[in-house]
């Protein structure tokens, strides 16, 4: 059956400029896209309530991924794909390769970009996690110029964030972790490939002397919104890793979420499976 | 409704042109409009991989690609795999090991499969799984769709 065609209309810039100039111009008209993995899933169920398009996919302002001595730089247009073959992702951000490689399957990583993941908002979406994760930053540009936002600053509610109507998401950029650090990743959905996460949780530590020097906790799918577990973080800071306070992290990292009823889990499967694989972390952790 | 663009684009090695909405899937131009009709759909949502094919050599959902972005691209559907009535390696292996039994999946997995020996000619179990994860079966339980690719792989190396 060939699929839903609204009175739509789409322009395809060839250069930055020429689309932000088009955000500015007429701001919040424009629907911006780029793998279209999001998008043509709510399109092709007649769902879609927008009707102008921008297609950002011929940005190669957006593309590619630079390194530099502190920080690699990913472009907005950076695909899966691209993250799990680059060997300085997985040198430095090894949870950010995992979160890609559970991301659909193949064909999605080859389609599906870092920038769309993010201001697509699912609270469910499996990067986010990470990046949070890693204390990622995103470098946000308009007419008006560059600004950068610290990324578990930017999701202020359910689809909600921190982006005007003339800005697009030009680079995620993640510090690279220094000292000895510690990285886990887990997401719980019904099979490896092609899920959508009930629960998923990314951490980075930095151990120093046997204690933890720094931690940074991410959570999917348990609130409206992928957010730090700023509790759980803050129940085992400066902790011995040979002393780990696991049940009290356990317990503060109720404060953290606000899980929902929906068609893949319950509230309380979601609290417990998180709290669970909290658990799991840490002892991993303790074992580091 | 949005201005049709003509479509310029090469499909299984041949010039194409067309007028086409611009927001048509790829799905759809290939099936109705250019009659391949190889290529399935099943989910119309990237859940299930029928409607698998190759664009600028990599597998893509065609479900979800808006024709739009495939202006000046390369695509191979499945019906691009044989050389005239000569089977690819991949697709007699399908044949002698009942990789198919209703057939829907079979473009999608021939295509995802036919990309994981491009990129890895010869993998392992767990290479072929995740190269193959994108694509859904309900008929075969997957196990003769291995022995297949494994067959295929193999007389690759040979």
């Amino acid at each position: 059956m060939r699929g839903y065609l609204p009175d739509c209309d789409i322009r395809v810039p060839d250069s930055l400029a020429a689309a932000l100039d088009l955000l500015a111009r007429e701001p919040g008209v424009w629907t911006p896209f780029a793998g279209g993995t999001d998008l043509m899933v709510v399109y092709n169920a007649g769902r879609l309530k927008a009707t102008r398009f921008l297609d950002l996919s011929r940005l190669s302002e957006l593309r590619g991924i630079q390194e530099d001595e502190t920080s690699l730089a990913f472009g907005s247009l950076t695909t899966y794909t691209e993250i799990r073959e680059c060997r300085a992702v997985h040198q430095h951000f090894p949870n950010l390769v995992k979160s890609a490689r559970v991301t659909g399957a193949l064909a999605i990583q080859n389609r599906g970009t870092l920038g769309g993941n993010i201001v697509n908002a699912s609270p469910a979406a499996d990067t986010p996690p990470s990046l949070l994760a890693y204390g990622a930053e995103l470098e946000l540009v308009s007419p008006r110029g560059l600004r950068r936002v610290a990324y578990d600053r930017f999701h202020l509610g359910y689809k909600r964030m921190d982006l005007a109507a003339d800005e697009l998401v030009a680079r995620i950029i993640l510090p690279k972790p220094t000292g000895r650090s510690f990285h886990y990743f887990r997401k719980v959905g019904t099979r490896q490939a092609q899920a959508i996460a009930k629960v998923s949780l990314a951490a980075h530590a930095r151990i120093e002397d046997g204690h933890l020097a720094a931690l940074w906790i991410g959570l999917g799918s348990v609130a409206p919104a992928p957010v730090r577990a700023r509790n759980a973080e803050a129940a085992l800071i400066g902790k011995p890793l040979a002393a780990l306070p696991i049940e009290a992290a356990r317990e503060a990292l109720l404060g953290d979420m606000s899980p929902i009823d929906d068609i893949r889990a319950s509230a309380h499967y979601r609290s417990v499976v998180t709290q669970n694989v909290l658990g799991h972390m840490l002892r991993d952790l303790a074992g580091a | 409704m949005a201005d049709r663009i003509t479509l310029t684009l090469k499909v299984n090695g041949e010039d194409r042109s067309l007028s086409v909405h611009p927001f048509a899937r790829l799905l759809d131009v290939l099936r109705e409009d250019l009659h391949l009709t190889g290529t399935k759909e099943g989910c119309g949502e990237g859940e299930c991989g029928a409607c698998t094919v190759l664009l600028n050599g990599q597998v893509v959902n065609s479900c979800l690609v808006p024709v739009v972005q495939v202006q000046g691209a390369e695509v191979i559907t499945v019906e691009g795999l044989a050389q005239g009535e000569n089977l690819s390696s991949l697709q007699a292996a399908f044949v002698t090991h009942n990789g198919a039994q209703c057939g829907f999946c079979t473009p999608g997995m021939l295509i995802a499969a036919t990309d994981l020996l491009n990129r890895c000619p010869n993998p392992t179990d767990g290479e072929i799984r995740d190269g193959l994860a994108g694509n859904l079966c309900r008929c075969t339980g997957y196990s003769k769709i291995l022995d297949a690719v494994h067959s295929a792989a193999d007389g690759v190396a040979r």
